[in-house]
């Protein structure tokens, strides 16, 4: 395999990246049942910023988001998050890492049946020994909107509560990045744009960063900038997106890019 | 349905072979124990047949006193000369062997202690020559009164050579033989089975372990050529007349071997006991294992319904899976049994001088197999069977929560079969006959399965009460809410262990307040200030010489000395121990008995005194007389004199001295001791002991030293049921690898997603740990609470046979309480460990 040239799309290193990809492959598998998921992705993840990752199903989106996040080992190629590289970090390490600096919310999912809300919220937390930011936490209710909320377990709540729930859990305990993959996915348009703007305002008035994957243009108009991904390779990108310009990347790419070059 | 139900099958592999392996370990212990006895049992009848094969006929007289092994110990009759000169002088006998054999020939090895054997008989017999497959090692036979000949298991024991002079005890005290010869048996074997053997000159075994000259125990008839056994048999019967049993050689090997296997059937009956409570533990297990997999496989079923599956059709396919499970479970642990049963043959045959006939495969091994093995797996299946075809079919299409099901109806059930067990158990001890048995049996029974079905209702509150004991870590926290979700499964798993854990604990409570009650007693009552009494194999009392006991009561600072006789007797008919005393009022002050009714004097001859609830039993009163008969006396009539109130020493016919002379051993087993004040107890018992020098067997202790001794045999008892008992424990540790195996595979997303917060793998395993630990510890405190109350049950209902007093062993109640949590933290390791190794990622693929 000869690793083909992807163009760098964020050329300047900006010293306030909140994650980083360099040269990042991911192979599976081996022989004939091999595929690349990832050829050589360089990609930077500013600070205080909302990103979408678009592209076509199978592009490799979860791959590059699960890659970033340390959920799966690179083949190629350097992660950072923060100032931490991820490669070489053993399981302690990323334990760690995801404790201290990461925060997810799931397509589906996310929370654990046996909590309550505020459980389930307090439980990153709870797991790395801090004390909740009082002040901070209602803070965060008050945003997701689930102050009356707090003592019902997940089966008692709509799947749009239960993901508001999920974004209140990532957002509590302030991580370096929270990355979602789909995480209205599973949601009518309603519930999703409630999840959506309760995003945007914790980048917008907090300063969070969040990478969300998304299939849905209209999700990722509320971000600030969306790179598209074709064949494991970084082929667009776009700031202050719009549904209508997200579409129009999409169109654009499904005639440069034919879907399914493995080799 | 078929390919279907194949698939699920082989896609639950782990789950399987956890369930499966409880009804392998069950099927092994059954068929394991069929196995064992059919190949000691046909040892036997060779042995027996080869000892017998010179023999055509055997004549034995009737029984002195006919008991089975259970009741207490058989007395055979005896022969005399004259009955062996009317053998002989029957047409066709071409030759007539008298033979002498009796248990009780104590040799005294080259240590100076008295060689003991655990259980074998020691026995004294005549030498016959080289007949019936002895053969001469060493030397030759007796041929002097002063000589004796011993096998080769006794010589090895007793490290005794040929040449040495040797003490042997028998029904007479201690006499001093020159060892002329040792003897073993055709085929290199040392000895018949694991008996001692020592071999006298004719007129002195007839003397020393008969106590009759001119006796026999047997009479061994060789036909003349050409005719044939049977009917020298019954000519030999006509001639004598009644009173005696004539058997073939054939026949007699037979009942010989047979009185050996009556006693292999009870061991045989102990083994398939403690197997059937593993397959009771095991059912618990398959029971929970299916029920999990139904709830798993809702959806699966639900489709199945919706594509057209008949009711019918699901009960199907489950009960299909439990028949495979069933079947492949039983003929492994048949296998497995063949093997465990070879094993403890070979083991058993070696400790044993046994030639082992090879190993068998009985039918009783095959048919119980796999009767236990499908039929315990498919009763257990039968209840998930039904709820799995309960599923409605939109349960397909649903986002399956299994609702949380009302306990109501199980508790109410659990509640009245509890009752009813508990009334069973107290009706079962308050009566008496032969439906005693079956009624505790059945009490225990439904008392388990009575709390096994409350114990959903329960585990909720002691589950939160114990995992507050954890919830100081998050990961502690979360395995006590995952022990608390499926409180029907956490019940069953921990109803596994209950039943085990129960179970010694009810023993050990009974053998406790046993000891404890004995002891009180006799810290009460025991005023002798010495005991002498014998330390010998099970069934024989030790006894010393009768002749030392004037010597003994004048020794300086001894008061007094009451002598204690014991004799298997026939009184009324009825099988019963024999007491005599020398001294009763002195017996009835050391031991605080007292008089119910009449006087306790000491009897005069043609008199007894016998206990109140005995003499109740029999509707004897005071006045009233009694017909007694001894092993080697006549039957002789008795006259009641006096009651006393039962203690657990005495209870049953105390006679005077009268009645020794038809006593085996006209010797006394017991002695106790009095001191005069201020004497000095040291030098008395030194002085005790230095007139039981030729009594090596007899021990001169105070009451503590006594009891300690007497009461280490239950501790040991208790050991041996706890270590049985731990083959119920190790199937219901099977039973909680299995549950959280099951719990960890079912919540895998849910594992990936606390890994992708933060949770580490070392707090992934203590959450699963404390899961565990949570279950276990339900489990033993439910055992340990059921334990108890069965326990108090039997002390309550034994209270009139001298259990007085409850007494829990709380510090081995805190014992079992710490190995339940530990075998938590065991059976934790595997499942923890998966749940470990989960990959992050599985939490957010979408499946
Ligand atoms: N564990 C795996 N083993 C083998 N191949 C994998 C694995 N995970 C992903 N792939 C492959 O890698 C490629 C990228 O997958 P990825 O899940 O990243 O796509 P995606 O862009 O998230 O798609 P979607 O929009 O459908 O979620 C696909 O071809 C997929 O088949
Ligand atoms: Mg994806």
């Amino acid at each position: 395999m000869t690793p083909a040239a992807a163009p760098p799309l964020t050329r300047q290193r900006v010293e306030t990246a909140a994650a980083r990809a360099t040269g990042l492959w991911k192979v599976y598998g081996t022989g004939e049942a091999q595929v690349i998921a990832l050829r050589g992705v360089d990609v930077e993840l500013e600070r205080g910023r909302f990103t979408a990752i678009m592209g076509p199903s199978g592009s490799g989106k979860s791959t590059l988001m699960h890659c970033l996040a340390g959920l799966d080992a690179v083949s190629r190629g350097q992660v950072h998050v923060g100032d931490t590289e991820l490669t070489g970090l053993n399981d302690a390490g990323l334990t760690r890492l995801r404790r201290e600096k990461i925060g997810f919310i799931f397509q589906q999912f996310n929370l654990l049946p046996t909590l309550t809300a505020e459980e389930n919220i307090l439980l990153p937390l709870a797991i790395a020994g801090r004390k909740p930011d009082q002040q901070w936490f209602r803070t965060v209710i008050d945003t997701v909107g689930l102050g009356d909320r707090l003592g019902h377990r997940p089966s008692q709540l709509s799947g749009g509560q239960q993901q508001r729930v999920a974004c209140a859990r990532a957002l509590v305990s302030r991580p370096e990045v929270i990355f979602a993959d789909e995480p209205t996915g599973n949601l009518d348009s309603r519930s999703g744009a409630e999840v959506l703007g309760f995003l945007r305002r914790s980048v917008t008035e907090y300063g969070q960063t969040i990478v969300m994957v998304t299939h849905d243009a209209n999700a990722a108009a509320y971000a600030d900038r969306v790179v598209f991904l074709a064949d494991g390779q970084l082929v667009a990108e776009l700031t202050q997106p719009t549904p209508e310009s997200v579409l129009d990347t999409l169109k654009s790419l499904d005639r440069v890019a034919p879907a399914g070059a493995e080799h | 349905m078929l390919r279907a139900t194949v698939k699920s099958l082989l896609a639950r592999k782990l789950r399987l072979v956890l369930s499966g392996l409880a009804v392998l370990l069950g099927v092994m212990f059954v068929s394991g124990s069929f196995v064992l006895t059919d190949a000691l049992g046909r040892s036997f009848d060779n042995m027996f047949s080869s000892a017998m094969a010179e023999t055509d006929v055997l004549v034995a007289a009737d029984p002195a006193i006919d008991v089975s092994e259970l009741e207490g110990e058989a007395v055979p009759g005896l022969l005399r000369s004259a009955d062996r000169d009317t053998v002989a002088a029957v047409p066709g006998v071409a030759g007539v062997v008298g033979e002498v054999q009796a248990d009780g020939a104590r040799v005294i090895g080259a240590d100076g202690k008295v060689v003991t054997s655990f259980g074998p008989p020691r026995f004294g017999a005549n030498w016959t020559g080289e007949t019936g497959g002895l053969e001469l090692r060493e030397g030759r036979g007796p041929s002097a009164d002063d000589e004796i000949a011993i096998n080769v298991t006794l010589a090895e024991l007793s490290k005794l050579k040929v040449g040495d002079r040797v003490g042997v005890l028998t029904t007479k005290p201690k006499q001093m033989f020159t060892l002329v010869g040792v003897f073993g048996y055709e085929g290199g074997l040392p000895g018949r089975g694991p008996v001692h053997e020592v071999r006298f000159t004719e007129p002195v075994a007839q003397e020393l372990m008969l106590g009759t000259p001119g006796a026999y125990t047997s009479l061994s008839v060789t036909a003349a050529p050409g005719t044939d056994p049977a009917a020298l048999r019954d000519a030999i019967r006509g001639a004598l007349g009644d009173g005696y049993q004539v058997q073939t050689g054939a026949e007699a090997a037979a009942a010989i071997a047979d009185g050996f296997k009556e006693a292999l059937s009870f061991f045989n009956n102990i083994l398939l006991g403690f197997a059937g409570v593993a397959l009771f533990v095991g059912t618990f297990l398959i029971l929970n294992t299916f029920s999990i997999i139904v709830a798993q496989r809702t959806k699966e079923l639900a489709l199945s319904r919706a594509l057209g599956a008949s009711r019918r059709q699901v009960i199907g396919s489950v009960m299909v899976e439990a028949l495979v499970i069933g079947l492949v479970a039983a003929v492994l642990g048949l296998a497995a049994g063949v093997g465990v049963g070879a094993l403890l043959a070979e083991v058993a045959a070696s400790f044993s001088s046994l030639v082992l006939a090879g190993i068998g495969l009985p039918l009783a091994a095959v048919i119980s197999a796999f009767v236990v093995g499908i039929g315990v797996t498919m009763i257990a299946a039968l209840l998930p069977a039904v709820r799995a075809s309960r599923v409605p079919p939109v349960a397909a299409l649903q986002e399956v929560a299994t609702p949380d099901r009302p306990l109501t109806k199980l508790t109410v059930s659990g509640t009245v079969l509890g009752a009813l067990g508990t009334g069973a158990i107290a009706y079962g001890l308050a009566t008496d006959g032969d439906a005693v048995l079956w009624l505790l049996l059945g009490g225990v029974l439904a008392a388990f399965v009575g709390v096994a079905l409350l114990s959903p209702a329960l585990a909720r509150p002691a589950v939160s009460v114990l995992g507050r004991l954890f919830s100081w870590s998050v990961p502690g926290k979360l395995g006590r809410l995952n022990s608390g979700r499926n409180p029907r499964r956490t019940a069953i798993t921990a109803a596994a262990l209950m039943v085990g854990v129960a179970l010694i604990t009810g023993v050990n409570t009974i053998i406790t307040s046993a000891d404890r009650s004995l002891r009180g007693d006799a810290t009460d009552a025991f005023q002798a200030d010495l005991i002498i009494s014998g330390q010998g194999s099970p069934g024989m009392l030790p006894t010393f010489d009768e002749a030392l006991l004037p010597k003994m009561r004048e020794l300086a600072g001894v008061r007094s000395v009451a002598a204690e006789y014991n004799e298997q007797a026939v009184i009324d008919g009825e099988p019963r121990m024999a007491t005599a005393v020398t001294d009763l009022p002195t017996v009835v002050q050391d031991f605080s008995l007292v008089a119910a009714a009449g006087v306790l004097s000491q009897p005069a001859p043609g008199e007894v005194v016998v206990g109140e609830s005995y003499a109740a039993d029999s509707g004897l009163a005071v006045g009233d007389t009694v017909t007694a008969r001894l092993p080697r006396g006549e039957p002789t009539t008795f006259r009641i004199i006096g009651m006393y109130q039962a203690t657990p020493f005495y209870g049953g016919f105390i006679f005077g001295p009268d009645i020794v002379p038809g006593m085996r051993t006209p010797a006394p087993s017991f002695a106790y001791v009095r001191l005069a004040d201020g004497a000095d107890a040291a030098a008395a018992r030194k002085g005790l002991e230095a007139l039981l020098v030729d009594s090596p067997e007899m021990l001169v202790e105070d009451t503590g030293q006594f009891l300690d001794r007497e009461l280490g045999e239950s501790a040991q008892l208790l050991l041996m049921i706890q270590v049985l008992l731990g083959l119920a424990i190790l199937i219901a540790v099977l039973g909680v690898i299995n549950t959280l195996a099951l719990s960890v595979l079912e919540r895998t997303r849910e594992l990936g997603l606390l890994r992708a917060i933060g949770l580490s793998r070392a707090a992934t395993m203590r959450m699963v740990t404390v899961e565990a630990v949570v279950i276990t510890v339900f489990g033993a405190l439910l055992g340990v609470a059921v334990g108890i109350g069965l326990g108090a049950a039997v002390v309550q209902g034994l209270a009139d046979e001298g259990l007085k007093e409850l007494a829990i062993p709380w510090s081995q109640v805190g014992v079992y309480l710490v190995l339940g949590a530990l075998v938590g933290v065991l059976a934790a390791v595997l499942p923890a460990t998966r749940a470990a190794r989960i990959n992050v990622l599985s939490a957010i693929a979408h499946d």
